[in-house]
Parts: C-alpha cells; structure tokens; sequence
C-alpha cells in the first residue's frame, strides 16, 4: 500500500515538474535533418540551431541528424506513426505526396496566415515553390535547394585545345567536344573520360528529369497522379545516354552518383553533371581550375530542381508550430540562408539572401555559384507523384537495364510506364 | 537444500521471458501474418481486407524472382567457398607455426570491423577508375572494370566482400572444434599408418560436423538477410542485380512503405527459412558424429 502511494505522489511531482518546465520553455523542438552532399552540412546546423536557441530561450530545439534524405524521411515517418513526430523537419520536396497521404504534417501557410508570413512566402523564388504547393496551399518552406550543373576541368580543356570559357551548351557538343577530352594510354585504356552522367539509381533518375526538361516535356504534373516515363522526349533522353558511351565520350555500364565527384577530382573525367551541392567540396578539393556551366540540353537549357524543404508535422501543440515557423523564418532569413548556401553550395532560395554583403563576397569569389541561379528559369520539378518511392522505382529500372545494355530503351520505357499507371491508377 | 523458490517470484521469473518472447517473436510474426491479409492503408485510401490478393501479387512479381534468384546464387556461391577457407585458415592457425597469434589476428580482423565499415571500404575498393581494384588492373595493363554498375558483377562482387568477411569468423569456430579433438583418436590413426591427409579426412572432419552443420544453418540464414552491404554498395542494382531478398523487404516495407506486401514477403521469407533450416538439421544430422 506504501508503496502504492508513494509511486502515486512521485508520479505527481513528475507531473507538476513537467507542467512547471512547459510554462518556463513555450516548446521543445526536435528537428530532423539530412545531410545529401560532401559539406561540412552539420557544423552549420547546429551553429544555426544553437543561435536561434539563444535568441530564444524560452523555448528549446534539439537538431537530429538523421542520415541521408531516405533515411531522414523514414525515421520522421516512422516516429510521426508512433504519434512522437519531430516538430520539424527537412525533408525532400519530392515526398511531399507522401508526407501529404500519410496525413502526418500541416501546411505551412494554414499557421503563417497573416498579410507579413504572406510576403514572406513570396519571397522564396518560384521555381523553388512549385513543388511546395498543393491543392491550393503552401505546405512546405524550401531550405536546402539545388539543381544539378556542369562542372568542367579547364586545365583539360585548354590540354584538348577547347575554350575553357565555352563549355558545351548542346548535347552534340557535349559528344564532340568529350571525344577530344577522352585521353587514352599506350594499351588503349581510357585515363580520362570525356563526362560522367550518373545513371544508376536516384540520383540517375534526378539528372534523366534535366535531359527531359531541355526535350521539351517533364516526368511527372503536379497533380501527383501523372507520370510521363513513356514519352518522345524520355525516348530521346536515353538514346542520347547510350550514345555517349557508344561514341566512346563516357565509360559504358552504370555509372553511381556517389563515387563521381571522386572521379573529377582525381582527373578521371574531364567533367560531370552533379548537383550545386557538391560546390564547397569541389572547391575544396579540386587541385586544377576548373568552372560551372549549364547542363548541355537537348532542344535547349533544362533542369530538374531537387533538394529538400522545411515541413511542420500534424502531431504538434499550437505553441509548437508557433515556434517551429519562427525557427524556420529565422533558418531561412536572408543572412541565414546565405551562410548556408556558402558552407554548402545549395541555392538559396530567396533573392533578398543574394543580396546581403557576404553572399555578393562570396559570388565575387566563386561565380560559379551563380550559374544554378541563373539556370534556374528553364527548370522543372523532380520526379513527384503519389507512392513516389514505388514509382520512381520502375524509372531507375528503365535507365538501369538500358545503361547496362540488357534492355532497349523503347521497351524498358514501355515496361515502366505500365508499372507505374498500375501503382497510380489507384488515385485517379 | 529443499527450500522452494516463492511462488510469487517464480512466477515473474517464468513471466518477464515469455513476455520478451511474445512481444518480439510471436506477436511480429502474427501480425505480419495478418498485415499480409490486409491492403496497404492511407489517408486517402482507406484500409480493407483484400485476402490472398497480396499472395497472387507474390507470384508475379518479376523482381522477387530476380531477388529469389540472386539470394539463391548467393548462398550457393558463398557458402561453401566461405566454409572451405574457414576449415583452411583454421588448420593453418591450429599448426605450430611461427607468428600464430598475428595470423588469427589478421583472419579474424574483417569480422570485427563493422558491416558499414567494410562496405565503405569495398566501395572504395569496386570504384571504377579511382578504386583499388582498378588500380592493381591498371598494372597488368587491362582496363578497370565497373565491379558494381554492372549488371555482369555487381552480385559477383558482394559475395566476394561476403566470403572475405565471413570466412574469419567460420573460422573462429572451426579452431574451436579442432582444438577439441582429442589428440589419442590422432595419434591412433597414425599408428595405423595413415598420412596427414587420410587423418584429416577420416578422423578430423567427421568430427567437425557438428560445428559444420552450425556454420552451414548461419551461412544460409546470413545469405538470405544480408541487408545492410547492399544497402551501401549498390542499393540492389543496377536493375535489381544485387537484390536480396532482405533487402527487398526492407524496400518495399520502409522506402515504399508499402506494409501490407511487406508483411507477405517477410511471411515468406520466415517460412524459407524455417524448411532450409530444418532440412539442414535433419540432412546433416543423421550423417553427424558425437563422441
């Protein structure tokens, strides 16, 4: 019996410290995020989190790193289902439709609600919100944005007898200017390649979305019940992928996403497409002069935009959500956003952090970086539909099998259209 | 002596496992059983009993046949190859040679080192061009090989870091065994005139059965739910080349999040294994020798 009563007044003392500890702190956030590129991403994070913490001591934010975007998504997904969700989270803009099924986060733009968060919200760049919206509300506040460039080694073109200011621009050029960029030694090996397109797995899928955009179409609308795999444009994509190596530009077989900017670095490749992502770690690392082009298109400029978003999850007290947007106002305000996109070399996603003194220092120095920007207006949203993993899966497969040369492309194309119209039919 | 346990205790005593029992064996099971029989739900969808509907799907699924096939080759490729050099490296550190202990060292070094660890070594190791691999083709003249972007070698590839890792830790358990045989049944034999090799057939080995039939159980069980090298290596492809079957559940269940198929694959997955088990115990069963 003792014991009972004593177990029933420590509960209460329990309580009423927990009840005292509320009223001292408004909220305690937890933040999930990922880390997708070689950069000293988490230092800055947390620096940034630990910042607002102070400015902000009534409340307190514990910043989780939580893996890759994947991983990040399903540990956020998995604690939302077991009813303890992070407060907020960067997630991809692309699981959007997920997020949105598994009925887990709130739009954004249902708690900024007044005439201020409204011109706040119109200050990121509109290519960065497409994928932000749905059915009618902003539900998502993008962060870390990127979009995939050509990154080329200069010193091997001024060696090939190319313009080291003129990249190519077209996919034509990009195959006659890689066969003077290839290099063979005496057995005949190839030293140096003329690009590198990573074609396995997410990542391939995300820069196929570029050649699609540059033909004139896009994978996926933004109803999320629509993917185009099957199409001219997508048909085209890949043939141009197989020629590259055919004409002996780019090493026949898959190629990984992960191992490409190892591959430039060490002259491998006298260039690649990778995401902005890579620009501190390229620019750390690179021993030759190397510089940014826009992706070579097929019909013109294109590019998928890819990257992650702020969301806010649904399980969530009013004053946490309070406090989650104004740590999300402060992680993307122009000086924030700034020192993020110059730690890492995502985009910054409002044009008022293009404008604060250290970003215009920093594109004075690496002008490079201001090619995504401009590249920006001709790109389209990545891949995003309703069951996104399980869609994007029958693309990867299409491009691998072909890469790999145990399909062609009509048929894999064919074959990942079918699959992907069965998963979606559930949804029109 | 015959003061008796309280029944009070007894009872925590025989309740606290089974609870650890139920709650992390037999009630995941059920439930998988029953997820299976279910569709996957979601806000927008709601959440009905659909049957064996997500068994049929089962039997047409292309890549759970790909992923069955690989599994298979797996298993097949690494086992045995992983036992042989197992027995192998245990004789060699058994033998009074010089510099035993650094040997064990060495052999057993790839088991203690974490699976993501060794994957990333091997990443490294695979990278076409860069990779060590490559370098040491480079010197013989050929050209580097895309050991994982391939559909050809990516499977190939992952049994070989599987042997290589497995390998030393089958051989902790050989060395155990061998030190267990006892030195007269030895020493008979050779009085009877046999040479080391007809010893090591004939007395040796039938005597490492037992630790042989153990090994074999793991080794099958380790091929079938190998997740994680594949996770950092190739992510099952190109094209579904590296899949297994593990790794497949783990895709469809938390990157597709699709439940329900999940559940059906890990049903059948627990139902594979438990026959492959079973045989193997009572195949080699009947051919082991105790003392």
């Amino acid at each position: 019996m003792t014991i009972t009563t004593n177990f029933a007044a420590s509960c209460c003392t329990a309580a009423l410290f927990s009840l005292s500890a509320t009223a001292l702190s408004a909220a305690d956030l937890e933040f999930y995020f990922p880390v997708g590129v070689n950069a000293p991403a988490v230092e800055t994070i947390q620096a940034l989190t630990d910042e607002w913490a102070a400015q902000n001591p009534q409340h307190s934010v514990k910043a989780v790193y939580a893996g890759n975007y994947e991983e990040t998504t399903t540990k956020a997904l998995t604690a939302a289902n077991a009813g303890q969700p992070p407060q907020v989270a960067v997630l991809l803009s692309i699981d959007l439709f997920t997020l949105v099924e598994e009925d887990v986060i709130v739009a954004i733009s249902d708690i900024a609600n007044t005439p201020e968060d409204q011109a706040w919200i119109d200050g990121f760049y509109d290519g960065f919100m497409k994928d932000a919206e749905f059915e009618g509300k902003t539900y998502a506040i993008p962060f870390q944005r990127s979009t995939p460039v050509y990154y080329y080694n200069k010193d091997a073109f001024r060696a090939a007898g190319l313009d080291p200011e003129a990249p190519p621009t077209t996919w034509d050029e990009m195959i006659d200017m890689g066969k003077k960029l290839t290099l063979k030694d005496d057995n005949g090996n190839v030293t140096q390649w003329g690009t590198r397109i990573p074609t396995l797995g997410l990542g391939g899928a995300w820069l196929f979305g570029g050649l699609v955009v540059s033909k004139g179409d896009v994978l996926t609308t933004e109803t999320g019940i629509e993917a185009r795999i099957d199409t001219p444009a997508t048909q085209a994509s890949l043939e141009f992928l197989l020629d590259l190596s055919k004409e002996g530009v780019m090493a026949p077989g898959g190629i990984s996403w992960g191992d490409t900017p190892k591959a430039f670095l060490e002259g491998q490749t006298a260039s690649m497409w990778t995401s902005t992502g890579n620009l501190a770690f390229v620019e750390e690392n690179a021993t030759f002069d190397w510089g940014v082009g826009f992706l070579p298109g097929g019909d013109g400029p294109g590019a998928p935009i890819g990257g992650g978003n702020f969301y806010i999850f649904k399980d969530t007290t009013g004053e946490e959500r309070e406090a989650a947007l104004d740590f999300i106002k402060f992680m993307t305000s122009p000086e924030n956003a700034a020192k993020w996109s110059i730690a890492t070399g995502y985009v910054a996603p409002r044009a008022d952090a293009w404008e604060t003194p250290e970003m215009k220092a920093y594109a004075e120095r690496l002008p490079q970086a201001l090619v995504a920007l401009d590249q920006l207006q001709y790109a389209e949203r990545e891949f995003a539909t309703f069951q996104r993993a399980k869609v994007t899966q029958y693309l990867v497969e299409a491009i691998e099998s072909v890469v790999t040369g145990n399909a062609e492309p009509a048929d894999a194309l064919k074959a990942a259209q079918e699959g992907a119209d069965d998963v979606l039919k559930d949804y029109r | 002596m015959n003061k008796r346990l309280p029944l009070g205790l007894g009872l925590i005593l025989l309740v606290f496992p089974c609870v650890l029992l139920v709650a992390f064996t037999h009630y995941p099971a059920a439930r998988a059983l029953m997820n299976s029989f279910w569709n996957n739900a979601s806000s927008r969808r709601p959440s009905k009993f659909v049957g064996v509907e997500n068994y049929q799907t089962l039997l047409e699924d292309d890549r759970l046949m790909q992923v069955m096939l690989n599994s298979t080759l797996y298993a097949l490729g690494t086992i045995p190859l992983a036992i042989g050099l197992a027995i192998g490296m245990a004789l060699l550190v058994n033998a009074k040679l010089p510099g035993t202990s650094l040997m064990r060292l060495s052999f057993f070094m790839p088991t203690m080192l974490p699976m993501i660890a060794v994957a990333n070594i091997w990443l490294f190791f695979y990278a076409p061009g860069i990779g060590l691999a490559s370098q040491i083709l480079g010197l013989f003249g050929l050209p580097p090989i895309n050991f994982l972007g391939s559909t050809e070698t990516s499977l190939l590839s992952m049994m070989f870091v599987a042997v290589w890792k497995e390998a030393g830790l089958f051989m902790i358990f050989y060395l155990a065994a061998l030190q267990a045989v006892p030195t007269t049944l030895k020493d008979a034999a050779r009085l009877e005139g046999a040479g080391p090799v007809r010893v090591f057939f004939d007395v040796v080995m039938p005597l490492l059965r037992p630790t042989t039939i153990f090994v074999a159980v793991n080794a099958l069980i380790n091929a079938f739910r190998l997740v994680d090298h594949v996770i950092v290596m190739t992510r099952g492809g190109p094209n579904n080349s590296s899949a297994l079957l593990l790794y497949y559940i783990y895709e469809v269940t938390f990157s597709q999040r699709d439940f329900a198929y999940g559940a059906t694959l890990t049903v059948l997955m627990v139902c594979l294994l438990g026959i492959l088990a079973a045989v193997q115990y009572w195949v080699l069963n009947r051919k082991a020798h105790y003392q």
